[in-house]
């Protein structure tokens, strides 16, 4: 540690080597984040929102069958860590027969994720809608699928920007995971870098920046989104 | 216009509404009194169908509802669409401008094209004044403003009967005036208009029949001196000499 650093700050020779490393894997880990950690992330998270919405929709609907359906999926998807639904759909499923590619096996991890943790949410956001607003829509003649398509889902949505934002971060981070299925994302390139000049702590501290500044880009477009949809909110 | 036979509705082990009869004629404005509690609220909203009463039958315009028997959904639609409703504290969309809460009901009930369903919202907007106002969202506007455009959008979708909860009791005093304006010009144009208030002035003034309800059951009704100035009920009296005081 003593050295690393004294060599960092002293020795001219070793900061330009450390200065070579950073520059030459700089390129290929903001390509793998463009070209696989952000795509895999704005893919899932949309699939997962659509799989979110029908499954909110289902837990709060009459019907026992699907109360149950969306009650079980949201448990066992919950209830289990990502890192091995990943492991049973790429390295589980093929012993009987189903292979699936790591991309798609990612996509399908990630998005039932998704679909299961963001049900919740707009669950609570759809419930936190005042009664009033349904009664409002139903006096002036609306059907219960109209109240919510046009008064109580717009609503609700402004409502769960905040948690789901904070959920898209978490996806972003988490999809570095899909590295242990072979999936050459971000991480799993900084992996290669590393296993080739054994510069662990550069290259990794590097990839760690990257995924930070993604983040801190998304948190300041989350503030702009939630001001312009201030007037959204029942006051 | 309105018949209302036999109605029974229980929140629970409480019986709110205690076999309620009424009637309302076409252009009749009724004013429901009462104490708070009394279940005039339950009975408004049940002519929405707001709430679903155990027992008893509604009639308004052609339609019947018998609340004895298993009620179908689409009905309640086809229902509802006859009666608008302003709610005590208005329950305006607030996504949505003054203009765009008035039209929401013609356009996606009753499928007017958007530029027809636009004109008229402003049309009926400038009637109760807020002709300026057409694209301030809710929370821009007074209570006073907000109540004149609940009026608004129970009006667009040309209801024929409309129904009041207390529309001014969360009013500031001086907000209070033009709310009732609005709604006595309502009236001198023979709207037919259940109203529950507080404001005796206005109860004397415009209603063809004054309601008085305590524990959930009509205890008078008759036009509005005899229940002012003449009533032989004694809770009426008491009710009367509380609320001027
Ligand atoms: N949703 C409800 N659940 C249980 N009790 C209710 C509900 N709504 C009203 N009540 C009760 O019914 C009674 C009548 O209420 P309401 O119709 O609002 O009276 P009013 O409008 O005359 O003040 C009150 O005792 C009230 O507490
Ligand atoms: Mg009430």
């Amino acid at each position: 540690m003593k050295m690393y650093l004294s060599n960092i700050f002293t020795n001219p020779e070793m900061q330009d080597k450390y200065m070579d490393i950073l520059v030459s894997s700089f390129l290929p880990l903001v390509k793998g984040a463009f070209y696989y950690t952000i795509p895999l992330t704005l893919i899932t998270f949309a699939i997962g929102l659509v799989l979110a919405v029908l499954t909110a929709l289902m837990r709060l609907s009459n019907v026992k069958a699907f109360q149950w359906i969306a009650r079980s999926y949201v448990s066992i998807i919950r209830g289990t860590p990502l890192l091995v639904q990943l492991f049973i759909i790429f390295f589980g499923l093929p012993s009987i027969g189903v292979t699936i590619n790591p991309f798609y096996s990612a996509i399908i991890g990630f998005s039932l994720n998704m679909g299961a943790y963001n049900s919740e949410i707009i669950r609570a956001a759809i419930l936190s809608i005042p009664k009033g607003q349904w009664e409002a829509s139903h006096s002036i003649g609306m059907t219960n699928f109209q109240a919510l398509k046009r008064v109580v889902l717009p609503q609700a949505t402004r409502v769960s920007i905040p948690p789901l934002s904070n959920s898209f971060i978490g996806l972003i981070k988490d999809t570095s995971l899909a590295s242990t299925i072979t999936y050459t994302e971000m991480f799993r390139k900084s992996q290669e870098i590393a296993a080739n000049n054994y510069e662990f702590l550069l290259v990794y501290s590097e990839a760690a920046f990257i995924y930070w500044v993604i983040c801190v880009g998304l948190s300041f477009i989350q503030d702009r989104v939630e001001n312009r949809l201030d007037q959204y909110v029942a006051k | 216009m309105i018949t209302v036979k036999g109605l029974n509705k229980s929140f629970g082990d409480l019986h709110v509404l205690k076999n309620i009869n009424m009637n309302v004629d076409r252009g009749e404005v009724v004013v429901v009194i009462g104490p708070s509690g009394s279940g005039k609220t339950t009975l408004l909203r049940s002519l929405n169908i707001l709430e679903t009463p155990e027992q008893g039958e509604i009639t308004i315009g052609d339609q019947s509802i018998d609340f004895s028997k298993p009620v179908k959904k689409k009905q309640v639609v086809e229902f509802r669409k006859q009666t608008g409703m302003v709610f005590q504290n208005h329950n305006l969309f607030p996504h949505f401008t003054a203009l765009e809460n008035v039209m929401e009901g013609p356009v996606t009930v009753q499928k007017i094209s958007k530029a027809k369903a636009r004109e008229r919202a402003a049309d009926i907007l400038t009637k109760v004044g807020l002709g300026e106002k057409l694209d301030s969202y809710p929370h821009q506007l007074s209570g006073g403003q907000q109540q004149r455009v609940g009026i608004a959008r129970a009006l667009a979708t040309g209801v024929e009967v409309i129904l009041f909860d207390e529309p001014t009791s969360a009013l500031d005093p001086e907000l209070v005036g033009d709310v009732l304006d609005v709604m006595k010009e309502l009236a001198d144009e023979g709207m037919t208009m259940v109203v529950v208030t507080h404001e005796m002035s206005f109860a004397e003034e415009v209603a063809d029949r004054v309601i008085f309800m305590d524990q959930g059951a009509v205890v008078e009704e008759g036009p509005p001196e005899q229940i002012f100035q003449h009533t032989q009920e004694p809770r009426t009296q008491q009710f009367l000499n509380r609320i001027r005081k």
